[in-house]
């Protein structure tokens, strides 16, 4: 699929918290301000791609509120990822003939709707067949994560103060970001005596809970260099799954290490190639370990990589997060995908805020997992290039 | 009706599990055909896809794979993966055991308790 098609807009709703908008609204908006973005307008989309964030079954209910005249749909949903599997799915359509100019939408208000912080409960059905095995005994998404960091831990000595360092990058690179929801920088200490709240998990290495969304336009590339806008070229793109595999548990990976494998194969580049990565941060531990599975470092080495601020923006081999990340600025609909898109988008455009922009990105990564690590999940991985 | 009821009839599939553990009886699903036992309990063996699969008593021990004490619940508890004897890994809860006892590696046996709805869980506590 390398080169066939291209991002040519990109948008983040700038709001964090939405009252006074609908979710359909919000989808609209973030739809709009994607199009303005890429120079096209609504009746050139013949493609939409949603997640399960969308209000009613799949892609109907906002294809109709838009008025829109598709050609293909997707609803493929794996969570917070599936925004990134869309734009591999979008790029495979775009191969096969099948649309021209795909729309992918996020959005959500959980922020205004009160969902309780710390210990959110997963989307469950009861005819799930883990659900008896799991449910009863108290699972939370925060609690399997804190299993991964905590085997982890246990398996590679990877220290608290680590993971702390990936919430202190966060909140460096959010201070630039006017509309990031936490823009005052925190140390090491303050992440370490924030409260435990599933050990080793401390409330300051959880992502924020926020309003809004984001839209992302992808094309066929002979319509994407008519446009006046940066060109950005989808150069590879992987997605995979990862389970219990019947008892064969195994929690200190994540199935990036299959979809980064498969993502840099197709692109024909190497982690080191890669100038910039947003990597999904829906916790610290998120972010440790799909660096270890990428390749950006060797499997148990995470801790060090990320320590004494490698992470940030000029001073490391790889800035990461430079929009302030899910942990400091935005992760609308408890789905941090899209904003990993984007902010690599802006990245290879060279259209980051100066402080973090890096120089000379021509090779960046958007990565993202979907459904929890310590059970199962999806994970999509983009490399994205500047033609 | 609880959500676990309304789970467990969803899947009859698993049904003796849950009636054979109220007996105080714990129950692992294994393959006759690749002979490998296997964790959540399932009609098709998930490692050779037989439908020769079998209930067999399992010995309720094993070793922490990981844990995490959800702290901001009323009151704390234990959520952990145990590696049973037999071989898979299953999620559970660590009851009767005090927080700073914990750490991965160490023994722990069956421990049936009946959860907020009153339905027996198969839990496990330090040896």
């Amino acid at each position: 699929m390398t080169g066939h098609a291209y991002i040519v807009g990109a948008y983040e709703h700038p709001l964090r918290k939405a009252p006074d908008r609908s979710l359909a609204q919000l989808h609209g908006e973030v739809a709009l301000g994607a199009l303005a973005d890429a120079g096209l307008s609504k009746n050139d989309i013949d493609g939409y791609f949603c997640g399960g964030d969308v209000p009613g079954t799949g892609p109907f209910s906002m294809v109709d509120y838009l008025n829109l005249k598709v050609r293909h749909v997707d609803s493929s949903n794996i969570g917070g990822a599936s925004y990134i599997l869309h734009v591999n799915h979008a790029a495979q359509a775009i191969a096969a003939g099948k649309c021209n100019v795909a729309l992918i939408t996020l959005a959500g208000r959980p922020r205004s709707e009160g969902v309780p912080k710390g210990g959110l409960k997963r989307a469950d059905s009861p005819a799930q067949p883990d659900y008896a095995w799991e449910t009863p005994f108290g699972m939370t998404i925060l609690n399997t994560y804190a299993m991964c960091a905590k085997r982890h831990m246990h398996e590679y000595g990877t220290t608290s103060e680590q993971l702390a360092w990936i919430k202190v990058a966060a909140s460096q690179h959010a201070q630039h970001n006017p509309n990031a929801m936490l823009r005052t920088p925190v140390t090491v200490e303050e992440v370490m005596h924030s409260p435990l709240v599933a050990d080793p998990l401390h409330k300051l290495d959880c992502c924020i809970v926020s309003d809004g969304g984001g839209a992302v336009i992808v094309t066929r590339p002979e319509i994407a260099k008519s446009l006046r806008r940066p060109l950005v070229k989808i150069r590879g793109a992987a997605e995979s799954v990862k389970h219990m595999a019947g008892g064969d548990i195994d929690l200190t990976y994540s199935a990036g290490r299959f979809s980064g494998a498969a993502a840099f194969a197709e692109a024909g580049v190497r982690p080191s190639d890669i100038k910039y990565a947003s990597l999904y941060d829906s916790f610290t531990i998120t972010v440790l370990i799909q660096l270890e599975d990428l390749g950006f470092c060797e499997r148990g080495k995470g801790g060090a990589f990320v320590a004494d601020g490698k992470l940030i923006s000029g001073q490391g081999p790889l800035a990461v997060n430079t929009d302030g990340g899910g942990l400091c600025n935005n992760h609308p609909a408890h789905r941090g995908g899209m904003t990993k898109i984007i902010e690599a988008v802006r990245q290879i455009r060279g259209e980051a805020h100066p402080a973090v922009q890096v120089g000379g990105c021509d090779l960046a990564v958007a990565h993202g997992t979907g459904g929890m690590l310590g059970t199962r999940h999806g994970s999509a991985t983009l490399v994205l290039e500047r033609v | 009706m609880s959500a676990l009821q309304e789970a467990l009839d969803h899947q009859p599939e698993n049904r003796k599990f849950w009636t054979e553990l109220a007996e105080g009886r714990f129950l692992l699903k294994y393959c006759n055909s690749c002979q490998r036992a296997h964790w959540y309990p399932r009609a098709i063996c998930p490692h050779c896809a037989s439908q020769e699969t079998e209930w067999r008593p399992a010995s309720g021990r094993g070793r922490i794979y990981s844990y995490s004490i959800s702290r901001t619940a009323s009151p704390p508890y234990v959520i952990a993966y145990v590696t049973l004897d037999e071989g898979p890994t299953m999620m559970t809860r660590i009851v009767n055991t005090p927080f700073d006892a914990l750490a991965i590696g160490k023994p722990v046996e069956l421990a049936i308790e009946r959860g907020e709805d009153g339905i027996p869980l198969p839990l496990f506590q330090l040896v």
